[in-house]
C-alpha cells in the first residue's frame, strides 16, 4: 500500500513540470512585460492606458457581447440536443450524438471556410452581417464542446430522483425545472467555461468571416506585431482577469446549486 | 459562381505557361500556422510568447551523408518567405525551352538548396550545410531574431532592412561582392540598373541600401478588379478602395503600411494629379515626400478614411483575397503585383478575365531583399564567403527563372551578359507567331535602362497591356510615380499603429441611442430570466 501511494505521487512528476514549464513560466513572463516599459522599469501605465482609451474598452466590450451571444445561442441549441439524446432512450442516441460531435475531427478553418461558402450562398455578400457571420461561425465552431459536457451530465442524472419527483406530484414541467435543471447545472457551467472563453479571443474565425472589427484576440497580437510586448502582455493579463472572474462566476454557481437544489429533495 | 468552379480556382498547380501558379499551395499553410496560434493564445495564454506562432520548420537539407571530418565545413543559416524559392522535382513537361540565344532549357530537378550545396562545394571547394527556416510576416522575423533565434542570411521585405540597417544589426556586403570581374558574382552583373539605382540612392543614416542589402524580388501595388463591373479609369485611382459605390465589394491590405499608403494616395490624389504636379521635374521625390507623412495632422486625416475604408470594404485580408477574387465575390482586390499575377493566372484557368491597375496618383515599389547579421556571421569569413555565394547563385540567370516560375514574382535580375531572363519574359508573355491583335510592349527600361531600347520589346496579345505582363514589369510611366515608402521610426511606428489599433476596434461613441436601447433592453430581458430562474421555487410553490 504504501509502494502504490509513493508511485502515485511521483506519476504527477511531470504533470507538475508541464504546469511549471507551460503555464506558470509564461505566465510569469506576461505578468513581468506587462508591468515594465520598454526599458524594463516597473510602469502602471500600460493598465491605465488600457482603460483609459476608448476603443480598448470598446474591444472588451465587443469581445464579451460577442462571447456571451456565442454562449447564449448554444447553450439554447445545446441543451435541446443533449437533453433528447440523453434522456429519450433513443436507440440511436450515441450516433447521433457522434453526428454533432464529428466536426470536432476536421480542422476548424476547413470548416469555417466550407460555412463561409453556404453564408455566401444564403447572404450573398458576407461583409453585410459580419456581427451575425461571426456568431452564426463560433456557434458552428463551439457547439460540439457546449453538448458533450451537458450530454455527459444528463446522462449520468439519476433516475429514481426523477421518479421520486413525480410521485411526489411533481408535473414535468416541475421536473425539469426543479430537477433536472439544478442538477445539471455543472454540465451548463464547465459548457459555459469551454464556449465563453476561447470565444473572446478566436480572431481566426473573425479574420476568416470576414469581421474586420478587432476583439481581444487580435488586439493582442496588433501589439506583439510592433515588437510592443508590454502593452500586449498587460491586454493578455486583463484577458486573463476577464477570464477568471467568469471562471468564478460559473464555477461558484454550478457548486451552489448542486448542492442545494439537488439537496431540495 | 459555381462550386466546382471554386474547386479548380483553388486546386492550384495546374501547369500552365505564365509564371506563378505553382505558388500558394502555402495557403492551407499559413492558416494552420493561424490556427495553432489562436490555441497557444486560448489555452496556454501565452500569448506573450510570439515565437510560437511562427513557423519555424528549420530543415537541414543535407543529410549527414559524408564529410570525412574536414574541420572547414560551413553551416549556413537561411531564413526565407515561405513558397519562396524553387523546391525543385519539376515534372517533365514542366521544363521551359527559352529562345534566347543559345536555347537553354530550364529544368529543376533538384530543390536549389542541393544544387547550391553542390555548386559551392565545385566552385569554392568547400562544403557548406544550409539551414534553411522561413516566416511569415516581417515581424515575425524580427520576433523570432529579438528570441534569440540566430541567422546567417534573412530575405525581409525592405521597410525591415531598413529598421535592421538603421539598428546597425546587419553585416556590410564585402567589397569582392560587387566585383563584375569575378566570373561568380552573378548578382553584381545581373541586376538591373534601374534596381541598382534604388539601392544606391536610398540611405539610412547616410549609408546606402546596397551596403548591406542585395535585392530579391521587386514589384509594385495596385488593383485587381473585374473588368466587366468596373472601368480602367475607376481602378486606377485609390480611391475606389473607398468608394460606396462598390460597398461590400472591394478587399483591402489587412497591414498597416498598405492600407496607410493607400489612404495617403487617397488624401493627396487631387494633388498628386495635377498636370502641373505629374510634369514637375522633380515628381518623384515630391510623390515620395508626401507618400511619407507621419505627421499627426496627415495621421489622422488618414485614419477617417481608414475607417470610411473599413466601413465600406468586403474585408482586410492578408491570404484570402486571391481567392475571392478569383471566386467573384468581390470585384476589386488591393493587391501587390506578384500576388496580382498569381490571381490572374488563376481567374484565366477558369476562363474568367481579371485585369491590373495601378493608381495614377502613385504606387509603392517594395521589394525583398538579402541581408546578412552581423550576429550570425560574427566576423566568420567563410561564412560570409557562403552566404554571398549563396546570393550569387540565386542571381545567376537560369536560377532566377526558376524561382521566379515557382514564386511568381519579378526578380531584381535582368541578366546582364545573359539574354536568359528577357527570354523568359518573352516566352511567358510574348503573343503566338499567328496572333492577330498584339501591341508592342517595352521592356528595356528594366532591362537596359533605355526605355526606347529595341531589342527590349514583347510583341504580346494586346490584352497583356493591363494584365501579368503590366503587373511584372511596369512600363516606364508606372515607375514614374513609384516610390518607396520608408520605415518608420519607433515613434512613428506606435503612432501609426495606434491609428490603426482605433481604426479596427470597435468604437464604442459609434453607436446610436437605438443601440444603446437595444443592449438595455437585452440586458434586462437576461436579468428578468436569471431572476425567475432564482425564484422557480417560489413560483413552482404557487402551482402546485
Amino acid at each position: 500500500m504504501k509502494m502504490f501511494r509513493f508511485s502515485r505521487k511521483q506519476l504527477c512528476i511531470p504533470y507538475a513540470l508541464f504546469l511549471i514549464c507551460f503555464v506558470v513560466l509564461p505566465l510569469a513572463v506576461i505578468v513581468y512585460y506587462a508591468f515594465t516599459d520598454g526599458s524594463g522599469r516597473f510602469t502602471l501605465d500600460n493598465l491605465i492606458s488600457f482603460f483609459t482609451n476608448g476603443n480598448t474598452i470598446g474591444t472588451l466590450c465587443y469581445s464579451v457581447v460577442i462571447a456571451a451571444v456565442v454562449t447564449a445561442v448554444c447553450l439554447l441549441i445545446a441543451y435541446p440536443v443533449a437533453y433528447v439524446l440523453a434522456r429519450s432512450g433513443l436507440k440511436r442516441g450515441p450516433v447521433i450524438l457522434m453526428l454533432f460531435i464529428m466536426p470536432m475531427w476536421i480542422n476548424f478553418t476547413l470548416r469555417i471556410t466550407a460555412l463561409k461558402e453556404i453564408l455566401t450562398l444564403l447572404e450573398g455578400n458576407l461583409s453585410l452581417h459580419p456581427f451575425l457571420n461571426t456568431v452564426i461561425g463560433m456557434t458552428y465552431d463551439y457547439l460540439p464542446f457546449m453538448i458533450l459536457p451537458l450530454y455527459t451530465t444528463l446522462l449520468q442524472l439519476d433516475n429514481s430522483l426523477l421518479e421520486a419527483a413525480s410521485d411526489l406530484g411533481a408535473g414535468p414541467a416541475a421536473v425539469f425545472f426543479r430537477v433536472t435543471l439544478p442538477l445539471s447545472m455543472p454540465g451548463v457551467a464547465s459548457g459555459i467555461t469551454m464556449t465563453f472563453l476561447p470565444a473572446m479571443t478566436n480572431y481566426v474565425i473573425l479574420d476568416m468571416i470576414y469581421n474586420s472589427t478587432y476583439i481581444m484576440g487580435s488586439l493582442i497580437g496588433s501589439y506583439f506585431n510592433i515588437y510592443d510586448w508590454n502593452n500586449g502582455s498587460m491586454i493578455s493579463l486583463i484577458l486573463f482577469a476577464v477570464i477568471c472572474v467568469v471562471s468564478l462566476i460559473t464555477g461558484g454557481e454550478d457548486q451552489d446549486d448542486a448542492r442545494n437544489r439537488g439537496a431540495v429533495l | 459562381m459555381t462550386a466546382g468552379k471554386e474547386t479548380r480556382a483553388l486546386s492550384g498547380t495546374e501547369n500552365r505557361k505564365s509564371s506563378g501558379s505553382r505558388r500558394r499551395k502555402g495557403l492551407n499553410v499559413s492558416l494552420t500556422v493561424f490556427a495553432a496560434a489562436a490555441a497557444i493564445l486560448v489555452t496556454t495564454m501565452a500569448a506573450g510568447m510570439p515565437g510560437g506562432a511562427l513557423a519555424a520548420e528549420t530543415e537541414s537539407q543535407t543529410s549527414a551523408q559524408t564529410s570525412s571530418g574536414s574541420g572547414e565545413k560551413v553551416t549556413l543559416r537561411i531564413a526565407n518567405w515561405e513558397e519562396y524559392i524553387d523546391e525543385g522535382g519539376w515534372d517533365e513537361e514542366e521544363a521551359i525551352e527559352l529562345e534566347d540565344s543559345e536555347n537553354t532549357v530550364i529544368f529543376g530537378e533538384n530543390s536549389m538548396i542541393e544544387d547550391f550545396e553542390a555548386w559551392y562545394l565545385e566552385n569554392y571547394g568547400v562544403e557548406v550545410e544550409v539551414e534553411y527556416s522561413t516566416f511569415g510576416t516581417n515581424e515575425d522575423l524580427y520576433n523570432q531574431m529579438t528570441l534569440g533565434n540566430n541567422f546567417d542570411l534573412v530575405c525581409p521585405s525592405e521597410y525591415m532592412f531598413m529598421k535592421l540597417i538603421a539598428e546597425g544589426r546587419l553585416q556590410p556586403l564585402s567589397e569582392s561582392f560587387f566585383d563584375p570581374e569575378i566570373e561568380e558574382n552573378y548578382y553584381i552583373r545581373g541586376v538591373s540598373d534601374y534596381i541598382k539605382n534604388i539601392y544606391d540612392t536610398n540611405t539610412i543614416n547616410g549609408e546606402p541600401w546596397s551596403k548591406y542589402a542585395a535585392g530579391y524580388m521587386w514589384g509594385t501595388t495596385g488593383i485587381v478588379y473585374n473588368p466587366e463591373e468596373i472601368t480602367e479609369e475607376e481602378a486606377s485611382h485609390w480611391a475606389l478602395l473607398a468608394d460606396p459605390k462598390y460597398k461590400g465589394q472591394v478587399t483591402i491590405k489587412d497591414n498597416v503600411r498598405d492600407s496607410y499608403f493607400a489612404a495617403l494616395g487617397i488624401l493627396n490624389e487631387e494633388e498628386l494629379l495635377q498636370p502641373d504636379f505629374v510634369n514637375s521635374d522633380n515628381r518623384l521625390e515630391q510623390i515620395a515626400e508626401r507618400m511619407n507623412r507621419t505627421d499627426d495632422e496627415t495621421v489622422a486625416a488618414a485614419e477617417d478614411i481608414l475607417k470610411q475604408m473599413k466601413e465600406n470594404a468586403y474585408s482586410f485580408e492578408s491570404d484570402s483575397g486571391k481567392a475571392d477574387m478569383v471566386t467573384g465575390k468581390v470585384l476589386a482586390n488591393y493587391q501587390w503585383s506578384g500576388d496580382a499575377v498569381y490571381t490572374l493566372d488563376q481567374a484565366e484557368i477558369d476562363d474568367y478575365t481579371l485585369a491590373y491597375a495601378v493608381p495614377e496618383e502613385c504606387t509603392n515599389i517594395w521589394f525583398d531583399g538579402w541581408v546578412m547579421i552581423r550576429d550570425g556571421i560574427a566576423g566568420n569569413a567563410a561564412k560570409q564567403q557562403a552566404a554571398e555565394a549563396f546570393i550569387n547563385f540565386m542571381s545567376r540567370p537560369d536560377n532566377v527563372v526558376r524561382n521566379m516560375y515557382y514564386i511568381g514574382y519579378t526578380s531584381v535580375i535582368a541578366g546582364g551578359d545573359s539574354d536568359i531572363i528577357y527570354a523568359y519574359a518573352d516566352w511567358c508573355y510574348g503573343a503566338e507567331e499567328d496572333a492577330e491583335n498584339t501591341i508592342e510592349y517595352p521592356v528595356g527600361f528594366f532591362f537596359s535602362g533605355d526605355d526606347s531600347d529595341p531589342d527590349y520589346v514583347i510583341t504580346a496579345e494586346a490584352d497583356q497591356i493591363n494584365r501579368q505582363l503590366y503587373a511584372q514589369y511596369p512600363p516606364k510611366d508606372v515607375l514614374d510615380r513609384a516610390v518607396v515608402m520608408q520605415y518608420f521610426d519607433q515613434e512613428n511606428n506606435q503612432k501609426i499603429n495606434q491609428m490603426w489599433v482605433n481604426v479596427r476596434c470597435f468604437n464604442l461613441a459609434s453607436l446610436t441611442w437605438q443601440d444603446w436601447t437595444k443592449i438595455g433592453a437585452g440586458v434586462v430581458i437576461v436579468l428578468a430570466a436569471v431572476v425567475v430562474f432564482k425564484k422557480r421555487d417560489d413560483l413552482f410553490r404557487k402551482k402546485i
